[in-house]
């Protein structure tokens, strides 16, 4: 079995990101901590906010004002999907039976990681914006046949065009908001070609534009890749669950729907013999 | 106004299932048309969960051989698999067992192993049979896999060329009588072709076990399902070890290791 080996042969961790300069009495602790270049503690803390921080997470550069200002109207926007939402209930069904707060989270990411309102719907949109860019044709021709939807893998295929609602009427009222208040800061091409082409878009789907498709085409203007956007999408709704998984665990299971009478199983022996 | 009506009003408070569920006040639990206490109490926790997945009942036979292979196959107590490694840490920084099981099964749902190498290797078998007995010739179903995906899933490993786990898996599979069938025969001719080409491509467990387990008659998606549940124990083992020990001893890693190739070091513009 493994001796300690010689640290000229160690692994290492590979990374454009981080780099740390150790405590002079402590190889294990950090004196200082640099991210992508800047210091993080004497540098990025007393002069970043934290949606520039977080853009230079992603994309290891300093934003640009506008581009600071909507990430952090994009957090904002989608930071509580709201107490209905799947994620947020999901996290509150960990919090009503008294669980973990890291189970509250970790439902909420299971949840919000899906194809309906989820992460893999945003990645799964900016895929069709990688292919359609601003051309209505390629995304008409996308909606009849959209290849990245047809994926057997572990995710499934999509059940509706990603970015709308299979499940809405007409455009809500909050994705309306959104794409008008984003658009005011966005120096991007892309959440304009939607907003100028989200009627031909619904046309083309049968469906109402969803936030998600809102958010992606933001992700797009802030050119993040799918993975990037997805893995945002997932971390910046957080928030919301977290608060109302607190609420709900103080509340208790007896004030949370259980929904007593509203499952029927259709197969029953009793009720059948 | 708009004359749609969203889909949601039909199904609200209006869950129609035939999976079963608890009935209310008659002590009673109905499992896929089955009364639970009374017609599945005899079942074994895999024959349990594999009704469960697919509403077949499976014979006892395949059952414990198939949980003989989950014991020796893909439950090794390594915290160096990413897998169980996700455990560990939990283990090492003192998280609690259920958040260290639950992120380490989330953590096996990857491509180089567990779930979705599961559910590919396991489409791919069905697939090349049904090619096969279709007429198309194994060799270029073979080559025509290795061109889409770059791999063929069930064959060659990381880290490790030969899979130590196939000759025990095959020896358990002859204790229990069973013999190869359609899908573990085409999976050792695939292995054949990928070992004589350039690839050097062997059979790995997972390629083995989707054949068995689909001549046993499982989907892919069904194999997929199965496994979702089949490391646990390694991963737990490895929560107790790294929980056992001194926090913060798994693996821990020296400033130094951090070997970063990006920009240089700069000021942040105000």
């Amino acid at each position: 079995m493994g001796q300690a080996v010689a640290q000229s042969k160690q692994e290492q961790v590979h990374t454009k990101i981080w780099h740390e300069q150790s405590e002079d009495d402590n190889p294990f602790a950090a004196k200082r901590c640099l991210c992508a270049g800047y210091d993080v503690y004497a540098d990025i803390l007393p002069n970043a906010s934290w949606s520039e921080y977080l853009y230079l997470l992603f994309k290891l550069q300093q934003p640009q004002n506008w581009q600071a200002l909507l990430l952090e109207k994009i957090a904002i926007a989608i930071a509580n999907p709201g107490i209905r939402h799947h994620s947020v209930r999901a996290a509150m069904s960990a919090a009503v039976g008294g669980s973990t707060s890291a189970s509250s989270l970790m439902a909420a990411l299971a949840v919000g990681a899906g194809k309906l309102d989820g992460a893999r719907e945003i990645y799964n949109m900016l895929e069709c914006w990688q292919d359609c860019q601003l051309d209505l044709t390629k995304w008409a021709q996308y909606i009849q046949q959209p290849s990245t939807l047809t994926r057997s893998d572990v995710w499934g295929e999509m059940e509706h065009f990603p970015g709308f609602d299979p499940n809405g009427v007409a455009c809500a009222l909050p994705v309306k908001q959104v794409m008008a208040e984003l658009t005011k800061y966005t120096q991007g091409s892309n959440l304009i070609w939607l907003a100028e082409h989200q009627h031909q878009l619904e046309a083309l789907t049968g469906l109402p534009l969803a936030m998600s498709g809102v958010i992606a085409a933001a992700f797009k203007d802030l050119a993040m890749s799918p993975e990037q956007a997805e893995m945002l999408y997932l971390l910046l709704r957080l928030p919301g669950a977290a608060v109302h998984a607190l609420e709900q665990r103080e509340s208790g299971w007896k004030k949370y729907p259980f929904f007593a009478d509203a499952v029927t199983v259709i197969n029953d022996p009793d009720t059948q013999a | 106004m708009s004359k749609k009506k969203s889909p949601l009003l039909s199904v609200e408070d209006h869950w129609q299932t035939a999976m079963g569920g608890a009935v209310l006040g008659q002590e009673r639990v109905v499992v896929r048309g089955k009364d639970l206490f009374t017609e599945l109490d005899k079942y074994s926790w895999q024959q349990f969960l594999l009704f469960m997945i697919t509403g077949r009942k499976f014979d006892t036979k395949r059952v414990e051989c198939l949980e003989r292979l989950l014991a020796i196959c893909i439950n090794y107590p390594d915290p160096r698999i990413w897998n169980n490694r996700v455990a560990a840490l939990a283990g090492t920084v003192g998280s609690t067992a259920t958040l260290a099981t639950s992120a380490g099964m989330a953590a096996t749902e990857a491509k180089i192993f567990g779930g979705q190498s599961n559910l590919s290797a396991s489409q791919f078998i069905h697939s090349a049979l049904l090619s096969v007995q279709a007429g198309e010739d194994l060799e270029q179903i073979v080559r025509a896999e290795l061109k889409k995906n770059r791999a063929v899933s069930g064959y060659g490993r990381p880290v490790l060329k030969r899979d130590e786990r196939i000759i025990h898996a095959e020896r358990v599979l002859r204790e229990f009588d069973i013999a190869h069938g359609a899908h573990a025969q085409l999976a050792c001719q695939v292995e054949q072709i990928l070992m004589t080409g350039r690839w050097h491509y062997q059979m790995n467990i997972n390629g083995l076990m989707a054949a068995v387990t689909a001549d046993f008659g499982l989907s892919a998606e069904e194999y997929y399902l199965w496994l979702v549940n089949g490391y646990n124990a390694g991963i737990v083992a490895c929560f107790i070890d790294a929980k056992q020990k001194p926090a913060g001893a798994l693996f821990p890693l020296r400033c130094t290791r951090i070997n970063y190739n990006g920009a240089g070091e700069r000021v942040w513009l105000k």
